[in-house]
């Protein structure tokens, strides 16, 4: 209760309750101010990420060639798996890529409050600068990623098409995707640690749901229609199979696939910018 | 009567400490979730602040001064927004901002993109942060270590880079750790210097201290903090007097 001398000085001199968080469209335009500050963060933390190593930020081009060469080495040469797939090196590169680029951004994200605890306690920002900074690293992260791919699919034989150009498209839908499902596990992380041993089973089973090594429609061919249309429709299988329409002449998929990358990624956005806003009190 | 720019309200802080996490095995914690006892986690409740009010007015200068553990580092944490207290509220006319951005900055990045790095995450501007760069680089004194990942950095040439960038900022409302006067004599007189003339363009400053002569030389104010309340708030001098009798009388208490 307030003392009712404060009270008159509160009212008469317009004072504001520090532990106030602003409504949200104050609170998202503090945030795009802080915009430069999210940039920053996210490359000072590539920069730190590689400082020990020789070879510094080469690594982030390195470390995919070289987890590509070892898929194409395996999968395309020796064991020669088609499961009914014409360019599997490039099929399974393209699931490894996209796939890979969620699991390690969400992981991220859960950890990421806790993390900068530090700054958290030394300065007032708005928190949704964290993980969309996590978010924004691995993005960068990712297109390096692309690139590889779009070298291994062109060495595979796939032709450049018109539909290489949609390529940005399928990126920034995944991307919108991936930072709203970062904000509902950021605040969840912010929490509790138990999260972050959950996450890994979590992951893993999406990713064997979402076709990263193999075809949904050949392999869900002898079930019912509908668990096709459900694996198929997961935001996991979505954003790869986006990607693999792009930049492989031999995979298509029907534009519903798009209308469900839009989607997806509009709901978690929406939902996950709401939910971490929820949550900015407790995560000082 | 000059306005009013921070009122303390009543202010309780609690910390929720964990004790003993991690120790007990897990075939414990099976056993206890099975007999439905009590996990062996103990969680301890520290009540840090107990129930404090305060009004500043802009140019009040506020030392807070007190033992370790008196709740003064909580409560200016608090006022910046940075606490949230489980009792009672803090009001101010604009966000007070505690002085220290260390936490903010990158050891594996160099000098001067830890400047821009510090500046953003005070809220500055990218045109601002051109601006003041030369005077926090010169301010600093590190020379063309600037170029240089941070984490190359002397402990006091960090300490330098890291006040020279903190203090870089008007703030309306300041607040200061003692703990940021680190470095050698002739830097902790500059920053000293600093504080001083930031005071004097600040509206209200919270100043933590554990040199007293600092505060006897800059502070309109001061008020004694004990186990989380004021003992004693008003005029520097006296305020300062009795502390020290007490300090002496009772170097533990």
């Amino acid at each position: 209760m307030t003392t009712s001398s404060n009270a008159e000085i509160i009212e008469q001199f317009g004072l504001v309750s520090v532990s106030k968080t602003p409504p949200l469209r104050e609170y998202l335009k503090d945030t795009w101010q802080r915009i430069d500050f999210i940039k920053e963060l996210a490359n000072a933390r590539s920069t730190q990420q590689y400082s020990d190593s020789l070879l510094g930020r080469l690594w982030q081009l390195v470390t995919p060639l070289l987890n590509a060469g070892i898929y194409f080495l395996i999968f395309g040469v020796l064991l020669g798996t088609r499961k009914g797939i014409e360019n599997y090196p490039a099929f399974l590169v393209a699931g490894v890529f996209a796939f890979n680029f969620m699991q390690t951004t969400i992981t991220a994200s859960a950890s990421c409050i806790p993390k900068n605890d530090k700054l958290v306690k030394a300065i007032h920002f708005p928190k949704l600068v964290l993980p969309l900074a996590t978010a924004l690293n691995a993005v960068q992260q990712y297109v390096i990623s692309l690139a590889v791919l779009m070298v291994i699919a062109l060495a595979t034989g796939e032709p450049l098409t018109l539909m290489w150009l949609a390529l940005p498209a399928a990126l920034l839908l995944q991307a919108v995707f991936i930072a709203g499902v970062c904000l509902v596990v950021a605040r969840w992380g912010a929490r509790s640690k138990d999260i972050t041993q959950l996450l890994p089973f979590f992951l893993r089973t999406w990713r064997y749901v979402s076709g990263v090594f193999f075809s949904i429609t050949v392999f869900t061919s002898k079930f019912s229609h509908w668990i096709g249309v459900a694996l198929k429709y997961n935001p996991g299988a979505v954003y790869i199979d986006l990607i693999r329409d792009c930049v492989m002449n031999t995979v298509t998929v029907s534009y519903y696939v798009w209308i469900a990358g839009v989607f997806w990624a509009v709901l978690l956005l929406s939902f996950g910018l709401v939910y971490f806003y929820r949550g900015e009190r407790t995560y000082v | 009567m000059s306005r009013p720019t921070v009122v303390i309200d009543d202010v309780h802080i609690h910390y929720r400490v964990v004790l003993g996490a991690g120790i007990g095995s897990a075939a414990g914690a099976l056993r206890s979730m099975v007999s439905g006892s009590k996990p062996s986690q103990v969680v301890k409740k520290v009540h840090a602040v107990k129930g404090v009010s305060l009004v500043a007015y802009e140019g009040d200068i506020i030392g807070l001064v007190g033992r370790n553990g008196s709740g003064k580092s909580s409560l200016l944490r608090s006022i910046a927004g940075l606490q949230q207290p489980s009792q009672g509220d803090v009001y101010t006319s604009s966000r007070a901002s505690l002085l220290g951005v260390g936490a903010a900055l990158n050891k594996s990045i160099t000098g001067n993109r830890n400047i821009t790095l510090g500046g953003l995450a005070m809220g500055m501007t990218r045109s601002q942060i051109e601006e003041l760069r030369p005077s926090i680089v010169e301010f600093a004194g590190i020379g063309e270590f600037i170029d240089m990942p941070m984490g190359t950095y002397s402990s006091g040439m960090q300490a330098r880079l890291r006040f020279a960038i903190a203090a870089a900022r008007q703030h309306e409302i300041l607040l200061v750790d003692e703990a940021l006067s680190t470095g050698d004599t002739e830097f902790r007189r500059r920053s000293q210097a600093k504080i001083r003339e930031m005071a004097s363009h600040a509206g209200t400053v919270f100043l933590v201290a554990h040199g007293h002569n600092m505060i006897r030389e800059v502070c309109t104010r001061a008020v004694w903090m004990e186990k989380g309340q004021v003992v004693l708030q008003g005029n520097t001098q006296e305020v300062l007097d009795a502390y020290e009798a007490d300090m002496e009388e009772q170097p533990k208490r």
